[in-house]
């Protein structure tokens, strides 16, 4: 790297952040993108049809099996008519998408998404509160929603915000506490002692706390069945079905429900606008697989060696994050796969399973853990 | 750096919580809600200034993530309108006048006594420092400390805490009799 450039970046550490910002922000808009364009052929074979395969590179006859689908999806967006309805409250209803669409980018930015490139954490911000600050974020992604319905002033979207604000609510109880059998494992510092590279992950995460998202990565990285989907199975199951819900995602995908909501909390929107709520749904899937694959499938590790320590070379620093990308590509045709294969469920069943199923499931789920760990302490 | 995020979110802390109250464009309860938001977000930027991340994080979870959402969901759902502008009487001006400076002179107080245990003079004091304990644990802004502090026996929180909890299961309990028709 050529002086100056070393200098500078030394010399304001934000540049890197905003690099690292700029990076995730490249990676992730194309893979909304190419959720959707996936979402349409998977369901399209699922159903029998042939889906959205024509669109290729413009002016040419390339066809590239429709991968040139999001370009003329975005540009149908951008040049549809921008329609605002008479009856709307308008500074909410300008307010909404945006809002909507914010929450499910700024969660990556605790999320370690690959090891070292270079000097340099694959972290943007490597809080040690790493796991609660996701949550926080995660929480303020039902305004957006509450929002458009509030704001659209007619039947259909108000109940859709309605039911989104009372469902997402119900759903993070039971995530947040799914996830706390993973922190009593990930967060006792004893088990770094036992890891295969241990001096390298001890430089790795020196003056993280335990609440960091890459001691969890840390901890998995100690063969396949040191994932805590194997440990903690039943924490994986609710936190998996949580982000379902969280992500409005069929079979929990009530604030919307076509069938009986015409489309929910976006029917009075247009064009770009409907397209920001889209976009920050398909965020919102990456974002839940991108914690998923943290939480419970070894982050950006590999249970084979060279992929359970940090690089030590930029070549393995890429793969690292491209391990990542796949681990979350698996979770992205996972819920993909189930949307088209689940019917909805209805309000008070999501609400009985929310209530009476997953949270004395996931308490008890702790207390198990805690007494497991008492027992072999 | 610091100070201008300080006064950053120190400004919006105190203008967005005027609006929740005082909004000349609107009277409308929603907009109060969510000017409360970004009230309680400034106010959790604040906390993150003085390394205090649990606190930060806890407050958009517990507060704007599940409390403002509730707000929003019984405004929503009993569908309050906008409500009139009430006059304002001289009586509740002197009140909340009163209180405003009995809450600032506690907390003038409360500083003070801050500056003159730490012995230090006010501007380093305002600069954010990792104290570390016996342990060589960090015990400002450490999620581990805070555990520390509150779930040990001896000089620690374990009772007043113990009581909080048990205050927050009566109101519970309380709400669910009060909204089950059944159990009455």
């Amino acid at each position: 790297m050529p002086e100056f450039i070393t200098e500078l970046l030394n010399n304001h550490a934000w540049l890197m952040v905003a690099i690292k910002v700029l990076g995730v922000f490249a990676v992730v808009m194309p893979m909304v993108a190419y959720s959707v364009v996936a979402e349409r052929r998977i369901s399209a074979f699922i159903q029998d049809r042939v889906g959205p395969n024509r669109v290729g590179i413009p002016f040419t006859k390339i066809k590239l099996l429709g991968l040139g689908q999001p370009l003329a999806d975005g540009l149908k967006s951008f040049l549809k008519e921008d329609f605002t309805p008479g009856h709307v409250k308008r500074v909410f209803y300008w307010m909404a998408p945006a809002v909507s669409m914010i929450p499910s980018f700024v969660v990556f930015a605790v999320i370690p998404f690959g090891s070292v490139l270079g000097a340099q954490k694959m972290v943007i911000a490597d809080l040690n509160v790493g796991i609660l600050f996701t949550f926080g974020i995660v929480s303020l992604g039902v305004y957006g929603v509450v929002l458009a319905g509030y704001a659209s002033n007619s039947k259909y979207p108000f109940l859709g915000g309605i039911r989104s604000s009372a469902q997402m609510i119900s759903y993070e109880i039971a995530m947040g506490m799914a996830v706390v059998p993973v922190f009593m494992l990930a967060a006792d510092p004893t088990w770094r002692e036992g890891l295969p590279a241990e001096s390298e992950w001890n430089a790795y995460l020196d003056g993280t706390g335990l609440l960091n998202l890459s001691s969890v990565v840390a901890y998995q990285s100690d063969g396949l069945f040191s994932w805590l989907i194997f440990k903690q199975p039943i924490a994986f199951c609710i936190f998996l079905i949580a982000i379902f819900a969280e992500t409005n995602r069929l079979p929990f995908d009530l604030p919307e429900s076509e069938t009986e909501l015409v489309a929910g909390y976006n029917t009075e929107y247009s064009s770009m606008r409907f397209a920001l709520f889209f976009m920050g749904e398909y965020a919102a899937m990456i974002a839940g697989s991108a914690l998923m694959v943290v939480l419970f499938c070894g982050g950006w590790t590999l249970p084979i060696d060279g992929f359970n320590t940090p690089a030590q070379s930029l070549g393995m620093g890429v793969l690292h994050i491209l391990v990542f990308i796949g681990k979350i590509a698996v979770f992205l045709g996972l819920m993909i796969w189930v949307r088209w294969m689940l019917p909805r469920f209805r309000y008070d069943q999501l609400m009985n399973i929310g209530w009476k199923r997953f949270l004395p499931l996931s308490l008890a789920n702790i207390i198990l853990t805690a007494i497991v760990l008492w027992a072999t302490a | 750096m610091e100070t201008i995020l300080f006064n950053i979110f120190a400004v919006l802390a105190v203008l967005s919580a005027l609006l929740v109250v005082v909004n000349p464009l609107s009277r409308n309860p929603v907009t109060s809600a969510m000017f409360l938001v970004t009230t309680m977000i400034s106010v959790s930027g604040l906390f993150v200034l003085l390394n205090a991340y649990f606190l930060a994080a806890v407050q958009i979870l517990v507060y704007a993530g599940a409390v403002m959402v509730l707000f929003l969901f019984v405004i929503m759902l009993l569908d309050v309108q906008e409500t009139a502008r009430r006059k304002l009487r001289i009586v509740s001006l002197v009140m909340g006048f009163v209180a405003v400076g009995a809450l600032f002179g506690v907390y003038k107080s409360s500083i003070d006594a801050t500056y003159e245990t730490a012995g230090q003079d006010s501007h380093a004091l305002g600069q954010a420092e990792e104290i570390v304990d016996a342990d060589g644990d960090v015990v400002v802004g450490s999620t581990q400390a805070l555990g520390k502090e509150l779930f040990s026996h001896e000089g620690g929180f374990i009772l007043p805490f113990e009581i909080v909890s048990i205050l927050l299961l009566v109101a519970m309990i309380g709400a669910i009799l009060l909204s089950k028709k059944e159990l009455r």
